[in-house]
């Protein structure tokens, strides 16, 4: 069973005008195999696997489906050859019910003939235990609810291949497990699975057979019972990579930022925040952990001027900042970079170039009428070769760059304003582990140069490993604050549920 | 009474073109394009069924060229907006302006002129055995002509169609989020196509309404900006067909109850009165715009032209 070889990809190419995505790349998976697609940000996982589901049109090479060679002109072909593909942003309409979503599309009969059709659903959901209100709206649905019923909707429409396009990126490590159950099951009923990932951990504990990717082609294809994630990286990067994360130590010790008794309000009366004190020194790294919604947003736009503040201070370098506007703020020396979950959206306008994305905070330090394109060429050029990011040129725009570039862009303008205090805000979203060291390793640079950096992320191994200090959110409270160096994932874990730490060590020392 | 009853049989008269206006434009917004050609395909509509009334005496081919017409005025705009992708708030206006002079171009050696009788007697009001004679509802909704009665079905059967059928679901979500739509293996630009011409159609026979039945008789612009403000009825309704008969009709006695003043012994201006549907309008508008809800929202795809493979 296992030695049929159920799809084969062979020299694959694809270009997107000047952007060479993907170039002679050869995959095969079998049935009944869970199989991941491993690479850096921009390596061409995402666009194969879109010529797999027939968005993208490849332009040579071929698909085989059970030695059969297929040709996709649309998503329609591709579905009927029974491909079914969960993308990274989902494909559901919001104002629909998930029942509505599902039958989307689908050709039996003039009338919706709903009864018939939710037994049918019913018997799928059963097959494969997936948990689904049925009746509920999209826009009502949290994350992963609406994941399970993206792959409630394919395994409907009979789909054999199924293709998870970074499904984790978004989920908290409880949903994790659950798809990961759900991935088993499909395993068992015989169905080939396509994992894309770059979390190595993920990839170990699921995958049967692992694919490489860099740069777009194919590296090699190993089995996971005989490699190791230092290998696997090594392959993905291209040359051997240190994976532990440096620490420095403590530069200074003067206090640059001190919040008291800061309280927040969202639109609809609720405190978000809720009497916040603490201190950030210069040289110093201090990560907020929280599950999502936390307040950790909020925090971040209210010393950013960005979020109207109810109560309490926020003082920086003993002046207060609230009630004073972005552009004042960012003059004193605050920096503020926050990645939201599409990645695009604050800080960058994707149809810009890279040049123009610089200028949009470079030129306020320029005195007349017309702008000076020149420093910030330079300050583009500068950017591209310190941060490697892949790119045509300046000036391409930056919406044609892979997310992981188009984060650093962000990135490394904002460092470059050589702020005092610089707030970043999950800067490692969705980046490969290189990436990630990559930005590690800046985020350490500014570090020694006596920087107070407030950072926030998901990861609690990288937070542990690369923070002085931790501070955990739950609800809009600070739980506790504690010595990364001492700290412990499960005691964090618990303090983010809202379980309080007494004694916290190095809280309010100035 | 009597008074009160004739107004709002002649209100239903006049909101009748702009019922298939506005159900031609919901239709059209649901499959995600934004046309602001309605008041040119109205009046290429118009012109084209006052024309072919004329020729044939035949009241059904009037009403064929005039649907034809306005599906020909909103194929260019399909052509534009689907196939190139061109910004559909400029090509639309674009086709207002062509519409504008069409009309005016064909309709010069008409002006004046009146629709032939044969045209008149079919669309004369009869009573709808039964319903007729329901009191007060009767006299007001069911003593209408033949045209009156074909905008209730087209609202109830588009109404059916958006919210019963398999056909209308997919056509919101083409609306909505046409990538997901894409995914799910519905041809988009098959449904955009049938449905921004089916919505032109409505428009043509919208201003064949005013030309054939409501006039009847021909005159320069005869639409007077009514394609405009069925453009603002649809956000009124919502893009729900149910509710555009109820704003139609509304509209409808906005516009003729400056006529009806002025037999009584109330005294307001006229130009007061030539203001209010204008004026309702604006405040429709801000009061739609207030209550921010899912369930009212525009389709999300609205004015984006889709494109696969675009990243």
């Amino acid at each position: 069973m296992n030695n049929v070889k159920y799809i084969s990809m062979v020299n694959i190419t694809k270009t997107f005008g000047k952007v060479i995505a993907n170039k002679n790349i050869n995959l095969s998976v079998n049935k009944g195999e869970i199989h991941a697609l491993l690479g850096e940000n921009g390596a061409g996982k995402s666009t194969l696997m879109n010529m797999l589901s027939g968005i993208y049109i490849p332009d040579s090479g071929s698909i085989f489906i059970e030695g059969e060679e297929v040709k996709f002109s649309s998503p329609k072909d591709s579905i009927q050859a029974g491909i079914g593909m969960i993308h990274q942003h989902f494909k559901l309409v919001e104002v629909l019910t998930a029942q509505e979503n599902i039958i989307l599309g689908q050709k039996t009969g003039f009338f919706l003939n709903k009864k018939a059709i939710r037994e049918k659903i019913e018997e799928v959901q059963r097959k494969f235990q997936l948990e689904v209100d049925l009746d509920k709206k999209v826009y009502e649905m949290s994350v992963g609810e609406k994941q399970n019923l993206e792959i409630l909707k394919v395994l409907f429409r009979g789909a054999k291949i199924l293709i998870l396009d970074e499904p984790t990126a978004v989920l908290t490590p409880q949903e994790t497990a659950k798809l990961f159950i759900i991935m088993r099951k499909m395993k068992e009923e015989g169905c080939a699975v396509i994992f894309i990932s770059h979390k190595m951990n993920e990839v170990m504990e699921i995958s049967d057979k692992i694919t490489v990717l860099r740069k777009g082609e194919t590296v090699k294809t190993v089995d996971k019972e005989k490699t190791n994630p230092q290998e696997l990286t090594e392959l993905m990067v291209g040359y051997p990579v240190d994976l532990s994360i440096k620490r420095l130590e403590k530069q200074g010790r003067k206090a640059v930022l001190r919040v008291r008794n800061l309280r927040v309000e969202n639109e609809e009366g609720i405190e978000v925040l809720k009497g916040l004190n603490f201190d950030l020194r210069a040289g110093e790294i201090l990560s907020i952990a929280g599950i999502a919604g936390s307040g950790q947003k909020e925090l971040c736009e209210a010393i950013a001027g960005l979020y109207p503040v109810k109560s309490g201070e926020i003082l920086f370098k003993g002046e207060n900042l609230v009630g004073k506007n972005p552009k004042e703020i960012i003059a004193k020396g605050v920096s503020m970079s926050f990645i939201p979950e599409d990645r695009l959206g604050m800080g960058l306008v994707a149809a810009m170039d890279i040049v123009d994305n610089i200028l949009l905070k470079q030129y306020q330090k320029q005195k007349g009428f017309l702008v000076n394109r020149k420093p910030a060429t330079s300050k583009a050029k500068e950017i591209i070769k310190k941060l490697d990011i892949q790119t045509p040129g300046i000036y391409h725009p930056i919406r044609d760059l892979s997310g992981g570039n188009i984060q650093k862009v962000l990135l490394g303008r904002e460092l470059d304003t050589n702020p005092e205090l610089l707030i970043t805000a999950y800067p490692v979203r969705g980046l490969d582990i290189n990436t990630c060291h990559k930005i590690y390793d800046l985020l350490n640079e500014e570090k020694a140069k006596g920087v107070a950096i407030l950072y926030i992320a998901e990861d609690l191994d990288s937070l542990i490993g690369l923070s002085d200090r931790i501070m955990v959110l739950s609800n809009g409270e600070i739980t506790g604050i504690v010595e990364a160096r001492k700290a412990t994932k499960e005691q964090i874990g618990l303090m983010m549920l809202g379980e309080k730490i007494n004694e916290t060590e190095g809280a309010y020392v100035v | 009474m009597e008074l009160v009853t004739s107004f709002l049989a002649a209100a239903i008269v006049a909101g009748t073109p702009l019922l298939f206006a506005t159900l031609g434009e919901i239709i059209t917004e649901r499959a995600g394009n934004l046309n602001l050609g309605v008041e040119g395909m109205m009046l290429m509509g118009a012109v084209i069924g006052f024309q072919m009334g004329l020729v044939t005496g035949s009241p059904i081919m009037a009403l064929l060229a005039a649907m034809l017409a306005g599906a020909l005025g909103a194929s260019i705009f399909a052509v534009l907006t689907i196939s190139l992708r061109a910004n559909q708030v400029v090509s639309g206006l674009a086709l207002t302006i062509f519409g504008t002079g069409f009309s005016g171009f064909v309709g010069k050696e008409l002006v004046g002129q009146v629709a032939p009788d044969s045209i008149k007697m079919f669309f004369k009001p009869f009573s709808l055995p039964g319903l007729g004679n329901i009191p007060f509802l009767g006299k007001v909704f069911f003593n209408q002509d033949l045209f009156v009665y074909l905008g209730y079905l087209t609202a109830v059967i588009l109404g059916i169609y958006l919210y019963k059928t398999r056909k209308g679901l997919n056509l919101r979500a083409v609306g909505e989020n046409p990538g997901a739509a894409d995914a799910a293996s519905i041809n988009i630009n098959l449904y955009k196509y049938v449905h921004v011409l089916l919505g032109g159609a409505l428009c043509g026979l919208g201003g064949a309404y005013l030309s054939l039945v409501y006039v009847p008789a021909w005159q320069e612009n005869i639409t007077a900006g009514r394609g405009w403000i069925a453009v603002a009825l649809v956000i009124f309704a919502t893009w729900n067909p149910y509710k555009a008969l109820f704003g139609s009709y509304l509209f409808g006695g906005l516009d003729i109850i400056g006529f009806r003043i002025q037999g009584t012994d109330i005294q307001v201006s006229q130009y007061f009165i030539d203001m209010l549907p204008y004026l309702v309008t604006i405040i429709v508008l801000v009061m739609v715009s207030l209550r921010k809800s899912k369930r009212n929202a525009p389709p999300r795809g609205l004015g984006v032209p889709y494109f696969r493979e675009e990243r």
